[in-house]
């Protein structure tokens, strides 16, 4: 994929953040003093009166934007998964989840392609804490021209929405012409000896992994899954149906994350095997995006073995 | 205020004492101390103070209150109730199963709280963000934030008056109910949170000290909040209050924070206000 155009989709938050900011009038804008990485900075350039910088105050933060939206405004509350989902949990749970409020939580630097950071900022957790809340929509797409409509949905939609975007610049698979729609999952290659259901940066792995497997005579399904929750149900009973055995790629803990909502999902309606392909119970470390996601098996290779172990090839 | 408007008050402060011992007594739990310590306040807020329109609990240009000390929901509901957003009858059921009188205050199921809220320290940060939009939307409104005494030991209160100076919210009165106890104790030896005025003056704002019992001072401490308009402050109303004031078994006791009375504690504590309310009648 070399040749592959790349963006990272915190690029896109920022980038769609502006756009929408220039047809809309009641789109408010709050960051956490990391308005350069989260690229907010972006939509600040253009609308500064309408970027609320909150300083290295999370929790604070988050509350803010839920007073906010009670006056009519729709804030886009910025700052990294780590302290957005975890530090603010308690807030987005009580008092933007709670009273279910007209607040989007723009989460970057998720995962561990976070990078040189380190483990304290590479959060492998939100899905899972971000799913436990009632009523909250959970998402992470799988390259630029989703993210860019991500944002746009999520600002069309009434109640709280959690979107993970990423640091690192991943290929662009999308087509212009593609329409992203909350909820509903995307089969990029049909198949139907296993179905590999990816979200976020893993979804061009799986598609590398899906040619890998066609050359091995292995005929696999291919799922980008951007919304976590509400899961697209249809869409994944069909593919256990159809595929008999399901593999799941996520950029996050094994725990709690798609890999465990297709389990419960599945478990309940129409038991298959499933191997669910993320980080495992374990705190990331420093070191290069790329390397980092290559050794947790966060990669087309590592994909393609699991996938023929699940197949017993 | 006039002498009469005094009285009425007084006497509406009354009938909220008497609220908040109805539906906790009716509820066999919640938390009557620190309601009673802001009744007063609750009274003045919403029989004097804010502009709002019972008919229309969601009118855009209302002022707002956030209950940031949540807990003393029955102070609010009891005042919310006899303002006529909803029948004081429903006062008993607070906290039933099928009752819209949640245990601490649902925005969506009890007209006119503007906030849900009940974990302590996140009550202010949701006031400042709607003192925020209201200067965004250029709306002429007030936002005024409770706080309890032992809430201000929360990070997050420091975090919400730095944005509120920063940000220039003089639309925000912060209103911190010090009676001087929380569960555990006496605030001054569970965490000691004094010097609370030096404290939010040097978070930039204008601290006012009231005694939150006395509806004169409570009028020139809002006085004060109204003239700082335009000053680019914030304003702290440091309102100096008795816990469970008006029940004389439960004034400056901590074992009445979250303790509902019985069946005798209820009427005695009733005969009590009944007595006041007589007193004021004469």
């Amino acid at each position: 994929m070399a040749d592959v155009k790349k963006v990272a989709t915190r690029d896109s938050y920022g980038s769609a953040l502006k756009e929408l900011g220039a047809v809309t009038e009641n789109l408010v804008v709050l960051d956490a003093d990391l308005a350069g990485a989260t690229k907010t900075n972006i939509f600040q350039k253009a609308f500064p009166e309408r970027h609320f910088d909150c300083g290295i105050a999370e929790a604070n933060m988050i509350d803010v934007a839920a007073g906010l939206s009670t006056m009519g405004l729709v804030p886009f509350a910025a700052t990294f998964a780590m302290f957005a989902a975890g530090r603010a949990y308690e807030q987005v749970r009580n008092t933007i989840g709670y009273p279910h409020l007209n607040v989007k939580i723009g989460a970057t630097h998720g995962g561990i392609s976070v990078g040189e950071d380190g483990a304290s900022h590479q959060c492998c957790e939100d899905f899972a804490l971000m799913r436990t809340i009632p009523g909250m929509t959970v998402m992470c797409p799988a390259d630029d021209v989703e993210a860019r409509q991500m944002v746009k949905a999520a600002y069309e939609m009434e109640g709280p929405v959690y979107m993970r975007f990423g640091r690192a610049a991943t290929p662009v698979f999308h087509g212009e012409d593609f329409r992203f729609e909350i909820g509903r999952g995307e089969v990029l290659r049909e198949g139907a000896d296993v179905a590999v259901i990816a979200t976020g940066i893993m979804v061009p792995e799986a598609i590398e992994a899906g040619k890998l497997l066609a050359e091995a005579g292995i005929d696999a399904r291919i799922i980008n899954m951007a919304t976590i929750k509400p899961l697209d149900e249809e869409l994944v009973l069909k593919a256990a149906r159809e595929c008999g055995k399901i593999v799941t790629v996520e950029e996050h803990s094994v725990i709690g994350g798609l890999g465990e909502a297709v389990c419960s999902l599945v478990s309940e309606r129409c038991p298959v095997p499933v191997k669910r392909i993320g980080v495992n119970d374990e705190f990331g470390h420093s070191g290069p995006a790329a390397a980092l996601l290559e050794q947790f098996g966060l990669c087309a290779d590592n994909i393609v073995k699991q996938t023929k172990a699940l197949l017993g090839k | 205020m006039t002498p009469e408007e005094k009285r009425a008050l007084q006497l509406t402060a009354v009938s909220v004492r008497e609220g908040i011992l109805t539906s906790t007594h009716g509820a066999k739990a919640g938390h009557p101390g620190g309601s009673l310590s802001a009744a007063d306040v609750f009274t003045y807020l919403y029989f004097k103070e804010m502009r709002i329109d019972p008919k229309a609990p969601r009118w855009e240009d209302r002022d707002r209150f956030v209950l940031s000390k949540g807990h003393t929901a029955p102070g609010l509901y009891a005042a919310l109730a006899l303002r006529g957003y909803f029948p004081v009858e429903e006062l008993p059921r607070l906290r039933h199963i099928d009752s819209f009188l949640q245990g601490h205050p649902n925005m969506n199921t009890v007209p006119g709280v503007d906030m849900s809220t009940g974990s302590l320290g996140q009550g202010l940060s949701a006031a400042a963000g709607m003192a925020k939009g209201a200067k965004y939307l250029g709306k002429d409104l007030n936002v005024y934030a409770l706080l309890g005494d032992g809430e201000l030991a929360e990070g997050q209160i420091w975090e919400a008056a730095m944005f509120a100076a920063h940000y220039k919210l003089d639309n925000l009165c912060i209103i911190a109910d010090i009676n001087g106890l929380q569960i555990d104790g006496r605030t001054c030896d569970v965490m000691n949170t004094e010097p609370v005025d030096a404290k939010f003056a040097a978070f930039g704002c204008d601290v006012v000290k009231a005694d939150g019992h006395d509806f004169d001072r409570l009028e020139a401490a809002f006085a004060k909040f109204h003239a700082n308009h335009g000053s680019g402050k914030p304003t702290c109303i440091l309102m100096k209050t008795t816990k469970g004031k008006g029940v004389s078994y439960m004034e400056d006791n901590a074992g009445w924070h979250g303790k509902a009375p019985n069946d005798e504690e209820y009427a005695k504590g009733m005969a009590e206000l009944a007595e006041a309310r007589k007193a004021l009648e004469v």
